[in-house]
């Protein structure tokens, strides 16, 4: 295997867990980072060495993604997802899993700009001027998306009884 | 004196939560904090928001890998549609080129005489299979056939005789032209290796052309226009074979 080949596949299960969050059933978001690799290898000479792979890495997922919404809006015939094709690996202890079915449908109500944001700083860990170069935004832009959408969350998962969190469904 | 916390921002307080804060500052924000219970709660709620957010997504790290994602290269079809495209188009552009030296070839063949050629080639293809019905009148009523063909056909008909290339007539047939009646003699050698003479009436009078060969799969096809008919013979034989029978063929009718 070349220096190539394992540079792209050691980024492989964090492009898979970020899929994840844009793609909640398993098989397609799996199918969103072959896309993504796809495109990586056949662009890997676009790849400047000294700037970071990961974040490379997804901003080809970012624009794949956004080119299947834009797509799937096109038509729209979507298939509905039922529950049990959701495919969300869940933590054991059952306050744990109320708490990760709260956030997963909290998630959903955020606007899309908030979540990637959310997504990329809190579950990334990336720096911000990382995540503004990925959505290819100022990093004034990724400040204030992150400070609405974290808000935006805690006042959804904070209001005991909020109907927006039996959206889960 | 300068309080630092004075100038204190939510750009602060975010990257305190995410630990993007140098020493110094995360000090500062930490002295605030402790003065403002508000803003500590927020920081406590933020940062259980990643944690949840770990704690849903990061299972999906310690997943096995589809294989299907470690040879990326390796199934190029499914997700990348331009080049089903490509190939899609590809083959227009050679179906298309081929189509295009085709026609040139039937250009140089005209198009009146591949249409003789190809009536020819599908009744041989019909007919030299038929057991019990190969012909509609038999070499035993020769003369009848002659007749009635040349009546239908409009103008006098010859059967030629083969016997002495091995070829022995069957009988044969009338069928439909394309523009109007055409007849089918049928002939046969001792191995039941089946011969078909094609003739119909030539569009553009009393001209007369040199043999020319053509090849549709394993039926070989000399054909002519010798006056009032154009001629085809079609056979599955080889072309220096073929050839002397389409020139016995040419003897007996122009003795």
């Amino acid at each position: 295997m070349s220096d190539t080949d394992r540079l792209i596949e050691e980024n492989i299960p964090r492009l898979r867990r970020y899929a994840r969050t844009l793609v909640w059933e398993r098989g397609r978001a799996d199918d969103l980072v072959q896309d993504t690799l796809e495109r990586a290898w056949g662009r890997f000479h676009l790849w400047r060495r000294d700037s970071d792979l990961r974040a490379w890495l997804f901003t080809i997922m970012h624009n794949v993604h956004a080119n299947n919404v834009r797509a799937n809006c096109a038509t729209p015939a979507q298939q509905s997802l039922e529950e049990d094709e959701l495919d969300i690996p869940v933590r054991a202890t059952q306050e744990d899993g109320l708490r990760i079915r709260d956030i997963q449908a909290a998630l959903d109500c955020l606007p899309r700009e908030q979540r990637e944001v959310l997504l990329l700083v809190g579950l990334e860990e990336m720096r911000y001027a990382e995540v503004a170069r990925v959505l290819d935004v100022p990093v004034g832009t990724v400040m204030s998306r992150l400070s609405r959408g974290r808000e935006h969350l805690r006042q959804i998962m904070g209001g005991s009884g909020s109907p927006e969190l039996r959206l889960v469904k | 004196m300068n309080d630092p916390t004075q100038t204190l921002n939510e750009s602060d307080l975010l990257a305190y939560t995410d630990g993007q804060l140098d020493a110094r500052r995360s000090a500062d924000v930490e002295a605030w904090l402790a003065d403002h219970p508000d803003d500590a709660e927020r920081v406590a709620s933020y940062r259980q928001q990643n944690a949840s957010l770990h704690a849903l997504f990061d299972p999906v790290l310690h997943e096995a890998i589809p294989h299907r994602l470690a040879k990326p290269q390796r199934r190029p079809w499914r997700t990348a549609p331009q080049l089903r495209y490509a190939a899609v188009a590809a083959w227009l552009v050679i179906g298309g080129t081929l189509g295009w030296f085709l026609h040139g070839a039937q250009e140089a063949h005209s198009a009146a005489a591949m249409s003789l050629v190809r009536q020819a080639v599908v009744a041989h293809a019909v007919y030299t299979p038929e057991v019990r019905h190969p012909v509609e009148v038999g070499a035993d009523q020769e003369a009848h056939l002659t007749a009635w063909l040349s009546k239908r056909l409009g103008t006098p008909v010859k059967v030629p005789h083969l016997g002495a290339t091995g070829y022995e007539l069957v009988g044969g047939r009338l069928l439909p032209g394309s523009s109007g009646p055409a007849a089918q003699f049928m002939y046969q050698d001792t191995r039941g290796q089946r011969l078909t003479l094609y003739l119909r009436a030539a569009s553009g009078g009393n001209e007369e052309t040199a043999f020319r060969y053509v090849r549709e799969g394993k039926i070989g096809v000399f054909y002519w226009i010798d006056g009032p008919f154009g001629y085809a013979l079609s056979g599955d034989l080889e072309k220096t074979e073929l050839l002397q029978v389409a020139q016995m063929v040419y003897q007996q009718l122009n003795p």
